[in-house]
């Protein structure tokens, strides 16, 4: 039993998930999110649970990959696994009990030379989004005061 | 004199738009972060300084914003114009011009009705340390340094109700932070200064001559991305022997109309003016930015 729960999680390593493109081995671990969790599911249940975080996120990359004022960064990239990474990274840090199993926020962003008008921009597109899910905004500012730091490890000049 | 100033501050800032728009974005700050404008022209909230750089430019580009300011009290009226640049995020080069209409007061004041007082304002405003928008995950406030350079232009008057000087320079530190997690932008500002009605009775006076410490202060609860409601008050000195100042309060609603234009309302209660009593009116102010 134990021995099969290795080897599983050895494959899901090995193999990306389906629809997913290889990538470079790294160290999992939930501090890779960037953020400290909170403490209870008070905000995960502000954002709608699993099924509000998912409309958030596909909303998300989707304004993300038609806003020409970024759009070009998106291109060529993986846009399911950042799904899915989104989706994780999300629900933990709102304490949805989530694992995350993505990459830290210096290495996902390495060389894409974002500045901080990108962040604005990204941080405006996930507003948007979060409206159209109608999360009160007294949440979606305690949300985003948590994502606000990582401008340190994306914006890269 | 005040015109030209105006220009030649527009002129700089679009001549120092195309050599960086090669290869940055435009724009980059959320809106209102950059504040409004103060009376004397920094960005801030209406009465206010405070420590963030005017314009929408992040640490990558020069912007800057105009901005038209009536405050219409019962017996006065004050208008003022102004220009800002804000260079990476760092430096804000301020120039503001202001009337002060004493309408039917001016009469009893024995000036003659309808006497104006004018004042230009040159500002300059270095952030220090800290960001008051990013660092959420850190206590420390945006900081910044200024000095704001005031020149009235009714040097005589000025003399012959008590004040010493129609010119003089403020020095003031503003800390400003923008708490997310609660949506409340806070401000606290020391500001040096021996300005009389913000320097349009001049500069000290008979009663003081010297600099003293007075406090600005602001606390505003955001609404929505672009809507802030706040509230104010200001110290002020009171150096004239024939009439005493009062702290100024207001309270404001700002509205970011789009992008690049926000309009500030405000409930503004100066005290008394030059003897003047009660002098509670609308603060309404207008500003674009890039
Ligand atoms: C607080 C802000 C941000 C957060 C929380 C965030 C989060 C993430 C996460 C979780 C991933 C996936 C990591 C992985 O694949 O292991 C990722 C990747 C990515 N992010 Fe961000 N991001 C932020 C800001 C930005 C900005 C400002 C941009 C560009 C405008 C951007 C563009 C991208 C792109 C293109 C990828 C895909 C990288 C790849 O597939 O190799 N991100 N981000």
């Amino acid at each position: 039993m134990l021995i099969a729960a290795v080897l599983l999680l050895q494959a899901t390593v090995a193999t990306p998930p389906p629809g997913e493109e290889p990538i470079a081995p790294y160290m999992q671990a939930d501090a890779n999110a960037g953020a400290k969790p909170f403490a209870n599911d008070q905000l995960w249940q502000a954002f709608h649970g699993s099924a509000g975080v998912s409309r958030i996120v596909n909303d998300l990359v989707a304004r993300n990959q038609k806003d020409p004022r970024i759009s070009d960064i998106f291109r060529n990239q993986d846009m399911v696994r950042l799904r899915r990474t989104l989706k994780e990274q999300f629900c933990y840090i709102l304490g949805g009990g989530c694992t995350y199993t993505g990459r830290d926020m210096k290495t996902a962003h390495k060389d894409m030379g974002i500045q901080q008008a990108d962040m604005v921009a990204l941080v405006e597109n996930l507003q948007a989004a979060m409206r159209a899910e109608h999360v009160v905004f007294a949440a979606q500012n305690r949300f985003l005061a948590k994502l606000a730091p990582m401008h340190r490890d994306v914006v890269e000049r | 004199m005040s015109r030209s100033a105006l220009v030649a501050a527009l002129a700089l800032l679009f001549a120092a738009q195309p050599a960086s728009a090669g290869d940055r974005r435009w724009g980059g700050k959320l809106l209102l972060t950059n504040g409004v404008t103060s009376v004397e022209g920094a960005a801030g909230g209406g009465l206010a300084t405070w420590a963030v750089i005017a314009g929408n430019e992040t640490r990558d580009g020069v912007g800057g914003k105009v901005n038209a300011t009536l405050v219409a009290l019962p017996d006065f009226d004050l208008e003022s114009f102004g220009a800002a640049i804000g260079v990476n995020d760092r430096l804000e080069l301020s120039y503001t011009h202001q009337s002060f209409d004493t309408r039917a007061a001016g009469a009893a004041l024995g000036l003659g009705r309808g006497f104006t007082f004018q004042q230009d304002i040159y500002g300059a405003k270095l952030r220090v340390i800290g960001d008051a928008v990013w660092d959420q995950d850190s206590w420390l406030p945006q900081i910044a340094v200024g000095v704001q350079h005031k020149r009235a232009n009714r040097g005589a008057i000025i003399r012959a109700v008590g004040g010493r000087h129609d010119r003089g320079t403020d020095f003031y530190v503003a800390a400003t932070k923008v708490l997310l997690s609660r949506s409340l932008v806070l401000n606290a500002t020391v500001r040096a200064t021996k300005a009389n009605q913000f320097g349009l009775l001049g500069f000290g006076g008979d009663r003081h001559d010297h600099y003293r410490p007075q406090f600005e202060g602001s606390a505003g609860i955001m609404l929505s991305p672009r809507f802030v409601l706040g509230a104010e008050a200001r110290t002020k000195p009171s150096n004239l022997n024939f009439a005493c100042e009062q702290t100024a309060v207001d309270a404001f609603a700002a509205w970011a109309l789009a992008r690049n234009v926000s309009l500030t309302a405000a409930y503004v209660d100066l005290g008394d003016i030059a003897t003047v009593r009660r002098q509670r009116g609308a603060f309404l102010s207008i500003q674009g930015s890039l």
